[in-house]
């Protein structure tokens, strides 16, 4: 309490400057902290979130095929319990197991919390309540299963357990658009959190070999594959995205045979993914760029080809080194899926304008956009943390000497 | 070792010595083969995308030219710095648009330069309250898209302002639904303020709500980027010499002004560089709050002509220029603050 009281007077009253300032930051903070939480609580009208939820997650989406994101859902949760619990019950060679860290417990009861919390704020009806908790219920319980039992289970099985990612990916993609005898369902009805993820998730997966390849064009010593490099990435940096957005949507149809221009929406996930791959290059080659000449050369000099050096000498560095960069880079990028609504497209923000146009809900703008900030806030927060994990999980200069 | 134990272990050579390997496996050959094979690919890729183009746009009577250019335009702008309407050509509004632009982005980049620096100075202040404040301001705005806080500035803060005596005022400066009133020199040089004509703001200089909510967005968007940077350079000074100036009786903000600022300048404006060329792609955004900037007005030229090709030539020119004067900008400023060395 000593401590504390005398931190808090080193911090904030050290000198006579900083008592003024501290207290005239604490009565604006107050203020504005009373009128925020006074306009959230009694003034704004929170049922046009309520009214619309289905239309936020998920647009104009058939309602009699949404059993199908339900079950995409289960999927996803389901992968990423198991995957959660073996990575606790395999820690690398290096690290001492801790089953349950602080980290996961905390974890573990937000999440708890917000299954209970969102669908009753969002007053959806008893069954739906119901299936969220049965989606937490299977994450906790996987995740608690797969921790306490994953290390005596074959580890022939547990090589494949990361494969399950792209596998669910690919069904992931038949069952929300159909196909392989799953009923066909328009991307013009695709909409909301489900479009925007989608676009996100899809650009990101296919920017990620195209920037590698453009990065390794770029400092290629072929003056063609350098100049095709150079010139690709600077042309798409030096333009804004909702000018390619827009040129996408009206010169797909010129620059293809007739009849092979894409749905809409995949023509700006396609331009995402290009947009994307330009910056990513570029991120990509400061991560070679930190790689020293010396690593290939050892590399080469140990029989190694060119090809293999790169991929099992150069690029592991490379792309640890530029792991932050990258994931500033996807973080922008979910943040820019934004831009297709004003392509008259309907992902989360395209969703909000249309529910805004309805009378009903007229002059709500500052609930709905608040509850997207929010929400956006939190996926980038998320992905920003992830990354942080993942760095210190690669970071070479944990592991002891042997 | 004797020979015959070695061959049992590794499978027996190829024959080396005076055959010399093929031609296409030559050092000298691979890569020119590895251009060709890329080049003819690229190439390819190119005529068929090309040809495509040319064998629509000719169907569809949209080849390349530039004559209607010079046709008249037919819609208004509302507003725009240079004079402009309807009957004017396509031109003109296309010149009235980079007007526009050229005005976001200039205001934005000195707002989100001051705001930028003050946050990124904050960030080792003394007080414990501000550098959270600082921290925060980051990590919120970084978090959220640009889009999204424009339009909450534009429909939330700006259009839900009250007009006429019940607008929101401050010395000098009066914020009313009509838009943005700020003092200045009125005619025959005199101080004048805003102040209320028959119910209506009046003052010499009125920014319009749409462009004070594109410019209060992208200043917030960009300080935080900017902030960061700062930050990065300041934390960039060795610590000794915050320690050096405050061993000789500096006070905090004259160390960072005389002695921390200047070197951390080096590190910087390369930071600077690309938070500004950001900062005008940005300010395309515009469209979203009904501001007619470039993009805007090429958006509606787009819409009237069907002219995709050429109309994305253009901003593409402009954009890219725009990038590349910012650049040759930066770079002249960096030069300056080099160390030189006698």
């Amino acid at each position: 309490m000593n401590s504390l009281l005398r931190r808090l007077r080193h911090e904030l009253f050290a000198t006579p400057g900083d008592a003024v300032l501290s207290v005239a930051l604490l009565a604006l903070l107050t203020l504005a902290m009373g009128g925020l939480l006074r306009w959230a609580l009694v003034q704004a009208n929170w049922a046009v979130i309520q009214a619309n939820s289905t239309l936020f997650a998920v647009g104009r989406y058939p309602a009699e095929q949404q059993w199908r994101l339900w079950l995409l859902t289960s999927l996803l949760v389901g992968a990423a319990g198991l995957s959660w619990g073996l990575l606790r019950a395999h820690p690398r060679a290096d690290r001492q197991g801790l089953l349950w860290p602080r980290n996961d417990r905390v974890a573990v009861g937000l999440l708890a919390g917000l299954a209970v919390w969102l669908p009753w704020a969002l007053g959806l009806t008893g069954g739906i309540q119901a299936r969220w908790w049965g989606l937490a219920a299977l994450l906790i319980g996987l995740r608690w299963l797969a921790g306490r039992q994953g290390a005596s289970w074959p580890p022939r099985l547990l090589k494949l357990v990361p494969l399950v990612w792209p596998l669910l990916y690919l069904t992931g993609m038949v069952l929300i658009g159909g196909g392989l005898g799953v009923a066909k369902v328009s991307p013009s009805e695709w909409g909301g959190l489900l479009l925007t993820l989608l676009s996100a998730s899809f650009a990101i997966l296919l920017c990620f070999p195209l920037g590698v390849l453009l990065a390794l064009g770029r400092r290629s010593e072929l003056p063609l594959l350098r100049w095709a490099s150079v010139i690709y990435i600077e042309f798409i940096r030096g333009a804004p995205l909702i000018t390619l957005l827009f040129l996408g949507q009206n010169i797909f149809g010129f620059l293809l045979p007739n009849g092979l221009a894409p749905e809409r929406v995949w023509r700006a996930a396609w331009v995402l993914t290009f947009f994307a791959a330009a910056y990513l290059a570029e991120a990509v080659r400061s991560g070679l760029a930190a790689v020293p000449t010396g690593q290939v050369e050892a590399a080469r000099s140990l029989g190694l080809s060119q090809a293999r050096a790169l991929q099992h000498v150069v690029l592991p560095q490379a792309l640890r080194v530029a792991l932050p960069a990258m994931v500033g880079q996807f973080i922008s990028l979910l943040q820019d899926t934004t831009l297709l609504s004003l392509i008259g497209l309907l992902e989360l923000l395209g969703v909000a304008r249309t529910v805004m146009a309805n009378p009903e809900f007229l002059g709500k703008n500052a609930e709905v956009y608040l509850t997207l900030a929010v929400l956006f806030w939190c996926c980038c927060a998320a992905l920003g943390l992830g990354s942080r994990a993942l760095e210190r999980r690669l970071d070479p200069r944990t592991v002891p000497s042997r | 070792m004797p020979p015959s134990s070695s061959s049992k272990l590794s499978p027996p050579l190829p024959p080396t010595g005076d055959t010399p390997p093929p031609w296409w496996r030559d050092r000298r050959v691979v890569p020119w083969l590895v251009q060709a094979a890329v080049g003819l690919v690229v190439l390819l890729v190119i005529a068929f995308l090309l040809g495509n183009l040319v064998r629509n746009l000719s169907a569809a009577g949209l080849l390349l030219t530039w004559r209607w250019l010079s046709q008249p335009a037919g819609f208004d702008l509302a507003e725009s710095i240079v004079p402009f309407d309807a009957g004017m050509p396509y031109w003109r509004g296309l010149l009235a648009g980079l007007a526009n632009t050229l005005r976001a982005v200039v205001g934005g980049l000195v707002g989100a330069t001051v705001l930028g620096t003050l946050a990124g100075m904050a960030a080792f202040s003394s007080n414990g309250l501000l550098r959270g404040l600082a921290r925060v301001y980051v990590e919120v705005v970084r978090n959220i898209p640009l889009l999204l806080q424009l339009v909450f500035w534009y429909f939330v803060v700006f259009l839900t302002l009250p007009n006429g005596a019940a607008a929101f005022q401050l010395p000098g400066i009066v914020l009313a639904k009509s838009g943005l009133y700020v003092a200045g020199l009125a005619e025959g040089l005199r101080w004048q303020g805003p102040h209320l004509l028959n119910g209506v703001w009046q003052a010499p200089v009125r920014l319009s709500v749409e462009f004070a909510a594109l410019l209060t967005g992208l200043i917030i968007y960009s300080g935080a980027f900017i902030a960061e940077v700062v930050r990065g350079g300041i934390a960039a000074v060795p610590k000794g010499q915050w320690e050096a100036a405050s061993s000789l009786g500096l006070r905090w903000f004259t160390t960072l002004r005389r002695v921390v600022l200047p070197q951390a300048l080096r590190v910087i404006l390369p930071g600077l560089n690309t938070q500004y060329i950001s900062l005008a792609k940005n300010s395309s955004l515009a469209v979203a709050v009904g501001f007619s900037d470039l993009y805007s007005v090429a958006e509606t030229t787009l819409n009237q002509t069907g002219r995709a090709v050429e109309v994305y030539l253009i901003l593409l020119g402009v954009y890219l220029s725009l990038d590349l004067l910012i650049s040759a900008l930066m770079n002249g400023l960096n030069q300056l603050v080099q160390i030189r060395e006698r």
